[in-house]
């Protein structure tokens, strides 16, 4: 069954300077998690029914696709689509076998992204959430492949896009099939985009390389969480190519929107109302949720 | 010849660069500047040519010859004005029914600071977008160095090949090696592992044709050409529509996922 697996705390990261950003699975700090940002210690209890993110400081946690979706959208409304694709090992990469097995276990999910429909106050929509404690939530064929179905589905039913993308970028055990999925969501966001459809796209943390250089990028409206990191090239790749320590908080969330490539920064406490009024005010006139 | 041998040729620094390739291929090229929005991206050549008489619009990607072009021409690595420079010069040629032929050569698009401040990955992102549905017909060569997003960000194509020796990867060989292995000495058997060379990629239909490479440049060149010839005009003689939705179809089938 999945759901032994389905709420345990991701275990790997982007970075290992970022492994201390999430709630530690070993058992002496199950209890309890210590915020990074203002180090108190958190009953992880307290942080679950927080949308994991610290009473005190609103620092944002890793959290799962699953419970992103479940928290944010209606109860029971998430009916997922293609949830039974799984990754191959198309181009026979050592170990890539073992690390799907192993973070199909970790995440309790089959892959890194989630897909479906769902409501928000009566108002559907489709929607994605990726999952970083699936292999970083990197895209090989199958997250492509799922995103693609999901805004062809979405142009089909005329449905706006909703997406959360929390992703290490492509996939480099699927080669150049990874690199070759930028090119499949672009085209079927574009299509979906030309019918004058909505995509409002989400980036929380982290969203680097080949996701952020196509769908993520590709919205109408780009949200983002608080203090995610965003960017093309990573943190440490940049500072191996100019040789200096990068300015605090450089590719962050607030850094992007200062230089206009984000919308609003939006907290998960009022993400759900926020999503609500922007589903509203892009109805189209005479159209009201359930009819 | 192993995969790493590729990956050497196509990086080697008597590698022809576009600068040599346009005036073999095109007649009257004439070179167009800027995006119109920051700068003019050296690294980005583009302008407008005839192809054996047909106007179309080259987008290259230059490396630079010597060391001061080198320089000026950032190696190879554009910026993200480098890819709306690109992006403009699309634009243009679907306004004025020009078939676009792109000539990649790149280690990949620039990791710096300028570039992450600017958008490297919404540029890239938004390359892809407006390829994806460019009302023209659109021909990526990949010459040299095929570098992940840099370089797709010029191929999304209803036709992509390959100079023999030329490579395309989702990352370079030795990243992959030491990011997921952690070791720098097995950049070889990570250049194998990826299948990035031109012969790999046309068993997999990720692209359509492999180009031989002759002993002299100019040889080379007169077998592109014809064959450059020949797809366009085939190209052209498509319906608009079919284009379209073969160009989708194209990058859609990939992935190994049956719909
Ligand atoms: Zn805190």
């Amino acid at each position: 069954m999945l759901n032994k697996w389905l709420f345990r705390k991701p275990g790997n990261t982007l970075e290992a300077e970022r492994a201390d950003d999430r709630p530690a699975p070993r058992a002496p700090d199950k209890l309890f998690t210590a915020c990074p940002s203002c180090k108190s210690a958190v009953l992880s209890t307290d942080l679950e029914k927080n949308m994991n993110c610290c009473p005190h400081c609103d620092r944002h946690f890793a959290w799962s696709a699953r419970k992103r979706i479940q928290a944010l959208f209606d109860e029971g409304s998430f009916v997922e689509t293609d949830a039974e694709l799984t990754s191959d090992n198309y181009i026979n990469f050592p170990d890539y076998d073992r690390k799907l097995l192993d973070a199909r276990r970790k995440s309790g999910e089959h892959e890194a992204v989630l897909c479906g429909t769902a409501t928000i106050d009566g108002h559907k929509t489709a929607v994605f959430a990726m999952e970083g404690a699936f292999m970083m939530g990197s895209m090989g064929s199958v997250v492509g492949e799922k995103i693609t179905r999901l805004f062809e589905k979405a142009l089909h039913e005329g449905l706006p896009v909703i997406g959360f993308t929390v992703s290490g970028g492509a996939r480099m055990q699927e080669g150049i099939l990874s690199l070759m999925q930028m090119a499949k969501t672009s085209a079927a966001v574009k299509k979906h985009s030309d019918a004058g459809l909505l995509y409002i796209c989400v980036l929380c943390d982290p969203t680097t390389g080949g996701v952020t250089a196509s769908f993520a990028m590709q919205s109408d409206i780009a949200l983002a969480e608080p203090r995610a990191l965003i960017c093309f090239a990573g943190p440490r790749v940049i500072e191996q190519t100019i040789r200096q320590k990068l300015p605090e908080g450089f590719q962050s969330a607030e850094f992007l929107m200062e230089k206009g490539f984000i919308d609003r920064i939006v907290s998960r406490a009022d993400m759900r109302e926020e999503l609500r009024v922007l589903l509203m005010l892009h109805q189209k006139e005479g159209v009201h949720a359930g009819d | 010849m192993q995969a790493i041998d590729r990956v050497l040729a196509a990086r080697s620094k008597d590698r022809a660069t576009a600068a040599q390739y346009i005036p073999r291929l095109f007649d009257d090229f004439t070179e167009l500047h800027g995006d119109r929005r920051y700068a003019d991206d050296q690294a980005i050549l583009a302008g407008i040519a005839r192809l054996n008489g047909t106007p179309v619009t080259v987008v290259a990607i230059e490396k630079g010859e010597d060391t001061k072009s080198k320089v000026a021409r950032n190696f190879g690595s554009a910026h993200p004005e480098g890819y709306r420079k690109a992006i403009r010069q699309f634009l243009l040629a679907e306004k004025f029914g020009r078939p676009v032929i792109t000539l990649i050569d790149t280690a990949g698009a620039f990791c710096g600071l300028g570039a992450e401040e600017r958008g490297q990955g919404q540029a890239i992102a938004e390359s892809l977008m407006t390829l994806s549905a460019l009302q023209t017909p659109v021909l990526a060569v990949l010459t040299g160095e095929g570098g992940s997003g840099g370089a797709l960000a010029l191929a999304l194509a209803d036709r992509v090949w390959m100079l023999e020796n030329a490579v395309y990867s989702v990352i370079s060989p030795e990243g992959c090696a030491s990011i997921l292995w952690k070791d720098a000495s097995r950049t070889q058997e990570a250049a194998e592992s990826l299948k990035l060379t031109a012969s790999d990629l046309l068993d997999m239909r990720v692209i359509e044709r492999v180009i031989a490479e002759s002993n002299t440049l100019d040889a080379t060149c007169e077998t592109l050409k014809a064959a450059m010839v020949d797809e366009i005009s085939a190209l052209r003689a498509l319906p608009l529509n079919e284009l379209m939705s073969d160009r989708y179809a194209r990058f859609r089938c990939m992935g190994g996922v049956l719909p």
